[in-house]
């Protein structure tokens, strides 16, 4: 048996697709790669594989972390020129690493992801600014979701706005089960219609290296 | 890129974040073909039209999607239609229909084909050309605009939407799609006209172009005949076939988002013997072809290398009547037990050798086993020729719950010619001893739906003179049903008397009908097979709008000599045949199983040289000299 820890890029084609579909994808994409996967016990097996962190729609990403576990031992590099020669449009694999079979659950592991947005249609460069720092310079932000009172500041690690190449926001944002900040939120505190942006997940932070 | 096609995906991001499941409309899907625009020289889209979920495992699209694009001089990309919520924002923001795959305009192809499996998706084949900016009527289109073609079980009766059709083909399309893009070709190529392009394309066989047939009405509105505009044109189109079943599609399109059906779908066989006079896939699809039971295992083999799907349905009229369906199930099973597959094998006939081919296939026995008895009255059953011993049904159900199986579906068809309320009461006695059967096997465990549709005349059949059951009728035997199908472990569906009404009046329709599917339309009908969609007065009011009554289509009786607006479409099944097998109907004369014992329904005598061109197994029909 050997646990696989696939990281890899989500592009445009995969931008409306949820957390269950991207599962199913990996399922399939393993299946015609003829991987040998391992299954759950029980009534009705599923085979083996957790994502760390879902992708909301709408959101392209440049660093996704799946782990996946197989009834074989393969070295990592034809696992993944089988995975390559069958992959999914907008897909790419960035690194493969063999994890210890009974390493943490990678969902517990994510502690804050990083979000960067670019402007797809003009936006003032000081109004963005001014508008971030009055939000960071707030004592509280109540917001409601889903019916749901919360307060969106903590939940903001860092927001930094660049004007090289283009306007872009970076904010890195805690994603913690029961506390997540969500950019979209945080884009309609600073006025910015979501339509305007292309909003990628840079990066998922874990509490400990992987 | 055109301007126009950047200015589509520019506007979907902006649309697409607000609407349900955006990845309805975004394309991108594992093996779609993407090819590059001024690569080709002919540019076709299929639409599938209902939405996407729906649309994405119909088989017949992924045929010719396949066999298209293995052409290199022709590309083929698809479109759906949108949902509700997606149509008014492409309206508002003026994003006419496009295809998945480059984001096209559907008025930028040379050719858009339709796929017309049932009637019930008319009005939404008026929407998806208004949302694509095509005039609806073929007169009004230009030189310019794309050639719309249709096809599928419905163009069998093409009549009530010829005015919006350019060219429909009639019967299978894998040979004649080649020879409809080759003559679209050289048209092009030349600058024909629209007019001369179709009359061209009424050359070929198997293609009907309606605009140069008119039909002529006698006074009580039923049909005189259908006149050809020219002498040298075809009286009567005769249906394609394929004379060998051609390689099935193995590069399904895999959708990134759930539809209702994630599988590879193989067709094992086309056609059938059984010959239900209810059935028209059954007149219409003779004459019987199989597949090798080899070339269905490498196929399955290369789908599943190229889909990574789960599922497998091996789809047919009747599974237990393909020839070697023991050999390859146990092939099957070999080649890929260690996959964890699902495999279904939906029809299959009501005896315990169907209960030992789904055991072979199913590792658990999760879900239901269906049967589809029909009748429950030996005069029903032989009205319908669907003869099976209530006894055989009894004992299937039973061995059925006695090997693991804790539910059985159970279909039925109400309102069939002759059918008095005895026979429906049959039918709830019958329901309720399988269910006894069950909890004496199983106890309590034990689950029984039974499904009870109405019988909707279809044209080409034995009951294309018989009329359909009133709606006081079918009420009262509906609610006799759901009165005494009621109880634990009981379950009952059926269907909406209304738009059975509605599927009646399309399926015999004639041409006049089309002004009132496009008033229906512009009322604000469509996704007529939504039941939640279903808007009968709008249909009520725009046959109100035309003078013309429901009933005549429906309820009217026929004589046995009326013209029929669908006579000048022929199947190869003899009008002939199907009146002999009426009127067997209503003796309760049983016809059997055409495998052994040819009924001359006339499939031979039309495709002579197709059967003496390809003898031996692959046709179940005899051999011809």
């Amino acid at each position: 048996m050997q646990r696989v820890r696939l990281i890899y890029s989500r592009g445009e084609e995969l931008l409306y697709v949820g957390n269950l579909d991207m599962h199913k994808i990996w399922e399939r994409t393993f299946r015609r790669a003829s991987l040998k996967l391992a299954y759950s016990q029980g009534f009705h097996p599923q085979p083996r594989i957790h994502q760390a962190c879902p992708l909301p729609l709408g959101f392209t990403s440049s660093n996704e972390v799946v782990d996946f576990w197989l009834d074989s031992d393969e070295p990592l590099s034809e696992i993944q020129q089988e995975i390559e020669e069958v992959i999914q449009p907008g897909i790419t694999i960035l690194q493969l690493t063999n994890i210890e079979i009974n390493a943490a659950p990678l969902q517990t592991l994510v502690s804050a992801a990083e979000y960067m947005i670019d402007f797809v249609e003009p936006f003032d460069a000081d109004e963005l600014r001014s508008n971030v720092t009055a939000l960071l310079s707030k004592d509280s932000c109540m917001r409601e979701r889903r019916g749901k009172q919360y307060d969106l500041l903590p939940l903001i690690q860092k927001i930094e706005v660049t004007e090289s190449p283009q306007l872009a926001i970076k904010m890195t944002l805690v994603t913690l089960p029961g506390a997540t900040g969500r950019p979209e939120e945080v884009l309609d505190e600073l006025s910015i219609p979501i339509t305007s942006v292309n909003i990628d997940r840079k990066q998922i932070l874990f509490t400990s290296d992987l | 890129m055109t301007i126009e096609k950047i200015a589509i995906s520019m506007a979907l991001k902006k649309i697409l974040p607000n609407v349900q499941k955006p990845g309805r409309y975004f394309g991108g899907e594992l093996n779609q073909v993407r090819k590059e625009w001024n690569s080709v020289t002919t540019r076709m889209a299929l639409v599938f039209p209902d939405i996407y979920d729906i649309g994405v495992p119909n088989l017949g699209i992924m045929i010719l999607y396949e066999l298209i694009n293995s052409r290199t001089d022709t590309l083929c990309e698809r479109a759906y239609l949108p949902w509700l919520d997606m149509e008014s924002a492409m309206r508002e923001n003026e994003i006419p229909l496009y295809t998945l795959e480059s984001k096209t305009p559907l008025s930028d192809f040379d050719i858009v084909g339709f796929t017309l499996p049932y009637e019930t998706l008319y009005t939404n084949v008026l929407n998806a050309l208004d949302l694509a900016h095509i005039p609806l009527h073929t007169q009004d289109r230009s030189d310019s605009e794309p050639i719309i073609i249709a096809g599928g079980h419905a163009a069998y009766n093409p009549e009530p939407m010829a005015p919006f059709i350019d060219a429909f083909v009639i019967g299978e399309g894998e040979e004649v799609i080649h020879e409809i893009i080759d003559t679209v070709q050289t048209s092009k190529k030349r600058g024909d006209s629209r007019s001369i392009t179709l009359r061209a394309l009424q050359k070929l066989s198997g293609v009907y172009v309606p605009s140069l047939y008119t039909p002529i009405y006698n006074s009580d509105h039923t049909l005189k005949s259908i006149q050809p505009a020219f002498d040298d044109l075809p009286k009567r189109i005769t249906k394609r076939i394929c004379a060998k079943l051609p390689d099935p599609p193995t590069k399904f399109i895999v959708p990134s988002i759930e539809v209702v059906h994630n599988r590879i779908a193989m067709e094992i066989m086309r056609g059938c013997t059984r010959g239900c006079r209810f059935c028209h896939a059954g007149m219409v699809n003779r004459p019987v072809r199989e597949r090798t039971v080899d070339s269905i295992v490498k196929s399955l083999e290369k789908s599943l290398k190229n889909t990574g799907y789960e599922e497998i349905a091996l789809l047919s009229l009747s599974s237990s009547d393909y020839t070697h369906i023991g050999e390859l199930t146990e092939k099957i099973v070999e080649k890929f037990s260690e996959r964890k597959l699902t495999i279904s094998l939906p029809s299959l006939r009501i005896e315990s050798f169907s209960i030992d081919l789904m055991e072979k296939l199913k590792g658990s026995r999760q879900g239901g086993f269906t049967l589809a008895p029909e009748a429950a009255t030996d005069r029903m059953r032989n009205a319908i020729n669907k003869p099976i011993q209530a006894e055989q049904l009894l004992s299937t159900a039973r061995e059925i719950y006695s090997r693991g199986w804790q539910s059985i579906k159970l279909y039925f068809m109400i309102g069939q010619p002759g059918e008095t309320m005895e026979d429906v009461q049959a039918i709830a006695d019958l329901s309720k001893k399988v269910i006894v059967e069950g909890r004496k096997t199983i106890g309590k465990r034990a689950n029984l739906h039974v499904g009870v549709s109405t019988f909707v005349p279809k044209p080409h059949t034995p009951f294309q003179w018989a009329t359909l059951d009133s709606l006081p009728s079918v009420l009262e035997k509906q609610n006799l049903l759901k009165d005494q199908l009621r109880g634990p472990g009981m379950r009952m569906t059926w269907s909406n008397p209304r738009e059975t009404i509605l599927e009646a009046a399309l399926s015999r329709g004639d041409r006049r009908l089309a002004d009132v599917i496009e008033t229906a339309w512009r009322k604000g009908a469509k996704f007529e097979a939504w039941q939640d969609q279903f808007n009968y007065n709008a249909w009520m009011d725009a046959f109100d709008a035309h003078g013309i009554s429901i009933d005549f289509y429906t309820s009217r009786p026929r004589s046995m000599d009326e013209v029929f607006p669908w006579d000048h479409i022929n199947p190869g099944v003899s009008r002939r045949y199907l009146l002999a097998e009426y009127q067997k109907s209503l003796n309760g004369d049983l016809t059997s199983d055409c495998r052994g014992d040819c009924h001359a329904c006339g499939i031979l005598p039309e495709f002579n040289t197709l059967r003496s061109l390809n003898p031996g197994e692959l046709w179940l029909c005899p051999e011809v000299n």
